[in-house]
Parts: C-alpha cells; sequence; structure tokens
C-alpha cells in the first residue's frame, strides 16, 4: 500500500490537484498535513479541481479530507470541483458531502469561575446530601411501620443472606484487627505505664479504652469500609440498569424490599461484630500483659473485674446499633444518586464510605458528650 | 456455496467447499461449551471478502456465542479461527494488528458510560492515530451524520440516549477506524422501520465503497432480505444451511420454513 500524494499541476488559468496512493484511516496524519498545506493555497487562479482518480483506497478519513479542502478552497473564493470520483466513491464522497462543520465540545470555563463553580456546588451539595439523609431515614421508618402493620411483608430471606454478608463474613477480619489492635494498645500502655511502675493500669486502660469507644468505632469504621460500600454498589449498579425502575413498576417499594433488609441485617450486625471485635481485643491485649508486662491471667481477669463496670459495656453496645443506621443510611442514599456511568457508581461508592466513617466519628462525639453529661 | 442443505453432515461439506482464498474469516471446527454444555459443536463457517453475511438462528442458539468467540472474547474448547488469514492464537502482537482492522457493534451497545458520545468515537481513533483534535471532531461528525444521527448528540452521555440512539453511536464507535470487517450483533433491533431500512442502506454503501465485510447476525427479515449477500442459519451447534435468500425460501428444513415462511415472514417477503 502506497501512501498518499496531493501534487499540484498549473493547467492554463486553472490548477489541478492531483491526489494518489491510499487515502486512508491508516495514513490520516500525513493526509492530514497534506491537506492542511494545500488548503493555504492562495493563488490568484479561480478554478481548482481536485483529481482523485488516481486515489487507489478510498475510506471516510480520505473522502471527508477530500471534501473538506474543496470547503475550504470555495471559502477561500475559488472554484473549487473534485474530478475524477468512480462511482464507488463518489456515493461515499456524497455521504460526507451532508456533514456540517464540526460542532466543538463544550468549553471548560475560565480557571477562576471552574474553582469558585465547584466551592458554590459543594456547599450547596452540603445541603442536598442533608436533606437526603432526613428523607432516607423518614421513608425507612415509615417502611418499618407499613412492615410492623404487616409482618408478612417483611422480607426474612432477604435479611437472612444480607446478615451473612455483612455479619458472619465479616467475622475473621474484625476479630483479626481487633485482636491485633489489642495487642498493640496493650504493648504502648506497658511500654509508658512502667516507667512510672503503673504496669498494672493497663488493664483499666484497656478495659475502658476498649468497652466504650475502640471496639464500637473501629468496628463500625470496617463495616463502612467493608458492607457500606457493598452495599452502595449494588444499589447504584441496580440503579443503572433499571432494575429498581423495574421494580417499583411491578408495585414493589424498593425502600421496603431493598433497603429495609439491608439496615436490619446492618443493625443486627454491628452490635454482634462489635462484641466480638471488644473481646477479640481484651484478649489480645491479656495476651501481650501476660506475656510482655508480666500480668498472669488470674490477676488480669481480677483487674479488670475492677476496672470496669457494666456501665462501660452498655455505653459501647447502645452505640453500635446508631452507627449501624447511620452507615445503611448513607451507603443506601449513595446507591441510589448513582446517574448512568460507572465513573458515578465508583464516586458515590467512595462518598459512600468517606461520609459514613465522618458521620460514625460524629455521632461517637455526640455520644461522648451525651454520656458526659448524664454522668456515665 | 449457493446450494442449501438440510443436514448438518453436508453443510459441513458446503462449508468446507467455500473454503477458498479470498475467505476473510474462516472457522474450523469450532466448539464452545459453558460448564459441560456445548453451544457451538464442531461449526465450520467461511466469510467472503467484501460480503454481507446475514446470520440467524433461534434465541439461544449461539449467535452472539460464536461472533464473541471469532473476536475472541469467548474462549473455545477446540477449533481453529483464522481472520485476515491470520490464526488468532497466534500471540498478541498478531491479535492486535488484527483486532485495529475490525469494528464491532455488541448487542446491547457496550459504550463507555463515562465517556460522552463524542469521546466514545474518538476513544479508539485517539489510540491508534496521531491525528489533530480539529480532525477527530470532524470524523466524529461525519461518522454521526452517517449513522443518521444529529450533531446535538455528541455531547451527550450514553444513559442519556435513547435504545435507537445508542445503536447507531455504537455503530459510529465501530466504523470509527474505518475497518475492514465490521461484526453487528442485532444492529436493528430497537430501531424505528424506517431507521432500520436507512441502517440496511448504510451497511449496503459501506460495503459497496469501503469494501467492507458485515458480519450480521439479525433477526431482521427486511435486513436479510435488502441488505445481505448470504445467509447462515445455526441450529444444534452447527451451520445447518447457507446461500442466498432463494435458497433459504427454498429450504425444506422445518426450522428454514417456519422461519422464512412464517406469517411474518409472508407479510415482508411475500
Ligand atoms: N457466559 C455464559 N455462560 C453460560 N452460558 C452462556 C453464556 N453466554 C451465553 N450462554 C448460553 O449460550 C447460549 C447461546 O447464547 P447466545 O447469547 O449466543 O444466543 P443468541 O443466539 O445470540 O440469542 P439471541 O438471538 O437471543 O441474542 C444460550 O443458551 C446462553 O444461555
Ligand atoms: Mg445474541
Amino acid at each position: 500500500m502506497s501512501g498518499p500524494t496531493l501534487e499540484q499541476i498549473a493547467k492554463g488559468d486553472g490548477l489541478a490537484l492531483c491526489a494518489a496512493g491510499s487515502w486512508t484511516a491508516r495514513f490520516a496524519p500525513a493526509l492530514e498535513k497534506l491537506v492542511g498545506e494545500a488548503e493555504k493555497l492562495t493563488g490568484s487562479r479561480p478554478n481548482i479541481f481536485i483529481d482523485v482518480s488516481q486515489v487507489s483506497k478510498l475510506d471516510t478519513f480520505g473522502a471527508w479530507l477530500i471534501e473538506r479542502l474543496r470547503r475550504a478552497l470555495t471559502n477561500g473564493g475559488h472554484e473549487a470541483q473534485i474530478a475524477g470520483l468512480s462511482a464507488n466513491y463518489a456515493t461515499l464522497v456524497d455521504e460526507v458531502r451532508r456533514v456540517k462543520p464540526a460542532v466543538a465540545p463544550p468549553a471548560a470555563g475560565s480557571h477562576l469561575t471552574a474553582v469558585l463553580d465547584g466551592i458554590g456546588r459543594n456547599i450547596y451539595g452540603i445541603g442536598e446530601t442533608l436533606v437526603a439523609l432526613v428523607d432516607m431515614i423518614g421513608a425507612v421508618i415509615a417502611a418499618w411501620f407499613r412492615v410492623w402493620r404487616h409482618p408478612s411483608k417483611f422480607r426474612l430471606t432477604s435479611v437472612v443472606h444480607h446478615l451473612q454478608q455483612v455479619c458472619w463474613n465479616a467475622v475473621p477480619i474484625v476479630v483479626l484487627i481487633t485482636f491485633l489492635i489489642g495487642c498493640i494498645v496493650a504493648q504502648q500502655g506497658l511500654f509508658h505505664f512502667r516507667r512510672f511502675g503503673a504496669d498494672v493500669f493497663v488493664v483499666d486502660m484497656l478495659g475502658v479504652l476498649v468497652l466504650r469507644e475502640l471496639g464500637v468505632l473501629l468496628v463500625a469504621i470496617m463495616v463502612a469500609g467493608r458492607s457500606g460500600s457493598a452495599y452502595t454498589a449494588e444499589l447504584g449498579s441496580m440503579k443503572m440498569r433499571e432494575e429498581i425502575d423495574a421494580l417499583r413498576t411491578m408495585g414493589f417499594d424498593a425502600i421496603e424490599v431493598l433497603i429495609l433488609p439491608r439496615m436490619v441485617a446492618l443493625v443486627l450486625a454491628l452490635p454482634i461484630l462489635a462484641f466480638l471485635g471488644a473481646m477479640a481485643a481484651l484478649y489480645g491485649g491479656g495476651l501481650v500483659a501476660w506475656l510482655y508486662g508480666g500480668v498472669d491471667p488470674s490477676s488480669f481477669l481480677s483487674r479488670l473485674r475492677e476496672a470496669i463496670s457494666i456501665n462501660h459495656f452498655i455505653v459501647g453496645m447502645v452505640k453500635a446499633p446508631v452507627m449501624a443506621m447511620v452507615i445503611g443510611i448513607v451507603a443506601c442514599v449513595e446507591g441510589l444518586a448513582v446517574q448512568g456511568s460507572a465513573e458515578s457508581l465508583g464516586q458515590h461508592t467512595t462518598s459512600s464510605v468517606v461520609k459514613g466513617i465522618f458521620f460514625v466519628i460524629v455521632m461517637d462525639g455526640v455520644f461522648a458528650i451525651f454520656f458526659a453529661t448524664i454522668g456515665i | 456455496m449457493t446450494s442449501t442443505t438440510a443436514t448438518p453432515a453436508s453443510a459441513t461439506a458446503t462449508a468446507a467447499a467455500s473454503t477458498s482464498a479470498d475467505a476473510i474469516i474462516s472457522v474450523r471446527d469450532l466448539t464452545v461449551a459453558f460448564g459441560s454444555r456445548r453451544v457451538l459443536d464442531g461449526l465450520n463457517l467461511n466469510v467472503a471478502r467484501g460480503e454481507i453475511l446475514g446470520f440467524v438462528g433461534a434465541s439461544g442458539a449461539g449467535k452472539s456465542v460464536l461472533m464473541r468467540t471469532i473476536i475472541g472474547l469467548v474462549p473455545k474448547v477446540s477449533g481453529t479461527i483464522e481472520v485476515f488469514g491470520t490464526d488468532l492464537d497466534g500471540g498478541d502482537k498478531a491479535r492486535r494488528d488484527v483486532e485495529r482492522r475490525w469494528g464491532i457493534l455488541f448487542q446491547h451497545g457496550a459504550l463507555f458510560s463515562s465517556l460522552s458520545v463524542r469521546q466514545n468515537i474518538q476513544f479508539p481513533v485517539r489510540e491508534y492515530l496521531k491525528v489533530s483534535e480539529r480532525l477527530l471532531d470532524e470524523i466524529t461528525m461525519a461518522k454521526l451524520t452517517m449513522v443518521g444521527l444529529k450533531p446535538e448528540v455528541a455531547d451527550r452521555y450514553p444513559s442519556e440516549l435513547s435504545g435507537g440512539m445508542i445503536k447507531r453511536v455504537a455503530l459510529a464507535r465501530a466504523l470509527a477506524l474505518d475497518p475492514e470487517i465490521v461484526f453487528l450483533d442485532e444492529p436493528t433491533s430497537g430501531l424505528d422501520p424506517i431507521g432500520a431500512g436507512d441502517f440496511d442502506e448504510l451497511v449496503r454503501t459501506l460495503q459497496r465503497t469501503l469494501g467492507l465485510t458485515v458480519f450480521m447476525v439479525t433477526h431482521d427479515l427486511d435486513s436479510l432480505h435488502t441488505a445481505c449477500d448470504r445467509i447462515a442459519v445455526l441450529g444444534n451447534g452447527k451451520i445447518i444451511a447457507q446461500g442466498t435468500m432463494a435458497d433459504m425460501l427454498a429450504s425444506q428444513h422445518p426450522w428454514l420454513r417456519e422461519y422464512f415462511h412464517g406469517k411474518r415472514a409472508r407479510a415482508v417477503i411475500g
């Protein structure tokens, strides 16, 4: 296959542009240069023939560039004509003749306006997020009461399925991570308390910290990353493929069918996981205290019994279902906000995790103030 | 190639007889299975350069699977597939050279959802050709016009298009690099009859002007009638018949009789 050429031959008061070779996509860069140069022709000759009889192969790229050349020359005040077209290629050139001038993609605004625009939209977005969250909370509560009145509507199978996903399958990783965190907290405590000869207070610190705060907070963060993201991705891809619309048109309520079972599963799962996590962390801490700090198990246990009260445990456990609700609501709102594109799915999954963790920590702070005020 | 046969054994013989140097796609003894279920079972097929092959068969017969196997998306159990005379098992380099020369329209469009129509069409061009933004935009407009879409569509996203528009954009993307072969999986389903007619016309024009080879899976009797040079029928994992429309109409095979002489067929073909 020979490369394309475009020769200029003077012919009386006219000019012939003789195209030859292969005018195809594969040679597009070369073609573009050839045509670009020929377009700048500003000779005084009024008549220009674009002779394509020597072209061995023509496709839409070639045909378009010939047409573009013709248009440019005509606009330049020349009488331009395409000559020597075989019947087959004539149809192709006719086809591209219908092409209107290209519409440029919408230009992005200037840098400053883009920045301001972004800030404005984000602030506006915060308001929208809060409204969507409140809206979802209301919808879930309403669905809950509907199901309460007609228990047959409750989707037990679905709840059990999600419970397996978010609770049972999460147990190994949650236990492992909290165990390791327990070990680390105990080790750090021992290391620093030892200087004051206060080794044994490590047990107090570990007990209070794990039961009140760390157990539930860590587990909630893990669940937001693990299950919140899964909820968003599931709901989001169902939204993208119009599955949610299909449900609606069949008379199902998406909240009842998809969201309520997920929320119930999460609200049941998080306390269980938080409990298991707290136990694993205490176990890890106890192990380190024994092996590294020389606090033997029986004195660890008796110290633990003195240090903590049932209140610490209750404070931790009370927080768990609330955090589960926060994670679930955020995840479902984000899932339903997914638009048609894969990119949007990715964005909403990310923001589901980020917002989920953020709200979990905010809730934890609110609880801390509340419990401090009522003196527990 | 013109004789129609009803029995698999002689169909194989016909296919083998049509083996020739000008076969641009040649499939030999192809077997494809999902688990223990064989979808294609010793299938033979040749597609000649520059022809429009219409491919029919019952829903679920394996038409899409055959197409996806030829283009390398579904692994085969046995058999060979040659495109442009290149064995597609012959390594990545050979594959990539071939991939640049074909365009594919998937049954459900498979547009990139995070890219606009314009970006979808430009995507393969950018990858393979170093051309200016201006030419890219112009080529996009040319392709959109060719498939019968307005220029305004260029900056919409796939989720904002109708089903028929998705088909057209997907075709424009398949044609973006002016390929030598296009694989079309049910290109006219979801188009209005006028649009479908234009589409057949377009495929014809492209074939005449660009020498395009078209492998078209379709259920559209109009398309088969007006656009296709040759028709191949898939059944029981094999080609049960191939030939021109006249051959199909003359065939005594029960499924073919039902297909081409059914109520809907009579309305079209008369
Ligand atoms: N990835 C897959 N896994 C398992 N089975 C599959 C897979 N893809 C296709 N099949 C099966 O292969 C068979 C052929 O499917 P195919 O999509 O090729 O049908 P078709 O002939 O294109 O039908 P239609 O005209 O409805 O598009 C079907 O029975 C289908 O269930
Ligand atoms: Mg199919």
